[in-house]
């Protein structure tokens, strides 16, 4: 550390930040690799079908595929808002 | 057999051509055969950094088309007669490039006994860069120590494990080498830069090579002198040791220690 250094801000350490949101965003993009091109437009048509019914958030519907020996299944899970009960179709 | 190297990293520069330009002359040196092509079509760029910019006639899309053979249009290095380049089109557009076409050139270039051909891949995923990693055997994936890079390089994994030749063909997968460049052990002390290790924990794979950040890199592309050939820099020295793992020879990594600075530099800093 030099005399003149007081001069000069220092950077804030920002490695761990990095490290940190780029592990999550790889891990996320991994997961949906590979997997068909209409996957996003089914989940939101899908979200779209939902919310006719119920009121739930763009994050509440979870889309996975899985591959298994020689199939694949597409697993659907939708997380409900709570305590609220469906509204009826109409 | 002649091996296919494609250098490739999504995200533009973070140091392709001048680790193309650094990797055909390595491989040079170690008496290969090498061809070295550059897929950027419209941008040409490896001509200067390899300093034969004023000697090309004919392009990789002239050959291409049938306009000229490739004895005609492989530039011969000034340096090393078992390296030639493959220039760039600098007037068509991406499209002059096709799957056919490609692989024609890759097969005389085997047919003529070339040990490898370098394929600096334009920047981006679309069909230059594509077309630059669908025939590889080996990719030397290009990354920078900085979030936009270290994510397009793992998108640039993803599609040499599902969009190349090998692939499609159900082939042994192509041999991916991760070469971390411009990297700064200084700030990596500070914390300011993402570690060697923290780049292999996120991408998964470990690296062929780090390249220090050097101002040696600019020169050497201000001169048209691949910088693996400048025996004082850092920056060259890792360039030859990638080369030779690449090859096969185990050598430590070096140049991840933080320069101490002297005396007058603590005092008055810089």
């Amino acid at each position: 550390m030099g005399i003149l250094d007081f001069l000069k801000r220092k950077p804030e350490p920002s490695a761990g930040v990095a490290k940190e949101r780029l592990r999550i965003i790889v891990a996320q993009e991994r997961s949906t690799r590979g997997g068909p091109d209409y996957l996003p437009l089914l989940r939101n048509e899908l979200l779209e079908v939902i919310r006719k019914y119920v009121n739930v958030d763009v994050e509440a519907v979870n889309i996975n595929l899985e591959r298994d020996s020689g199939h694949e299944v597409l697993e659907l899970s939708v997380a409900l808002p709570d305590g609220k009960p469906a509204a009826s179709a109409g | 057999m002649t091996e296919i190297i494609v250098v490739t990293s999504g995200k533009g520069g973070v140091g392709k051509t001048t680790t193309s330009a650094s990797l055909a002359t390595g491989l040079a040196m170690q008496g290969k055969k090498v061809a070295v092509i550059d897929f950027d079509v419209g941008l040409r760029n490896l001509d200067l950094i390899m300093g034969c910019e004023r000697r090309v006639v004919y392009d990789f899309v002239n050959v291409v088309h049938g306009e000229a053979t490739l004895k005609q249009a492989l530039i011969k290095d000034k340096r090393h007669e078992n390296l030639f380049v493959l220039a760039a089109s600098q007037t068509r557009d991406k499209d002059a490039l096709t799957q056919e076409g490609v692989e024609k050139v890759l097969d005389e270039l085997t047919k003529e006994n070339f040990d490898y051909v370098v394929c600096d891949s334009p920047a981006g995923i679309e069909k230059g860069a594509h077309l630059a990693m669908y025939f590889a055997d080996h990719a030397v994936v290009v990354v920078n120590p900085e979030v936009s890079s270290v994510r397009d390089s793992d998108r640039i994994l993803g599609l040499l494990a599902s969009k190349t030749r090998r692939a499609e063909k159900g082939e042994a997968a192509i041999k991916q080498h991760l070469l971390l460049t411009r990297y700064n052990p200084n700030r990596v002390e500070a914390g300011e830069m993402l570690s060697v290790k923290d780049v292999e924990e996120i991408l998964g794979i470990s690296v062929v090579g780090v390249i220090p950040e050097s101002e040696n890199v600019l020169a050497a592309s201000n001169a048209g002198v691949p910088v693996i050939l400048d025996d004082d820099s850092n920056a060259g020295a890792a360039y030859k040791d990638t080369v030779a793992r690449i090859l096969g020879e185990e050598r430590p990594l070096r140049f991840l220690e933080p320069v101490k600075k002297g005396f007058l530099k603590r005092v008055f800093g810089g």
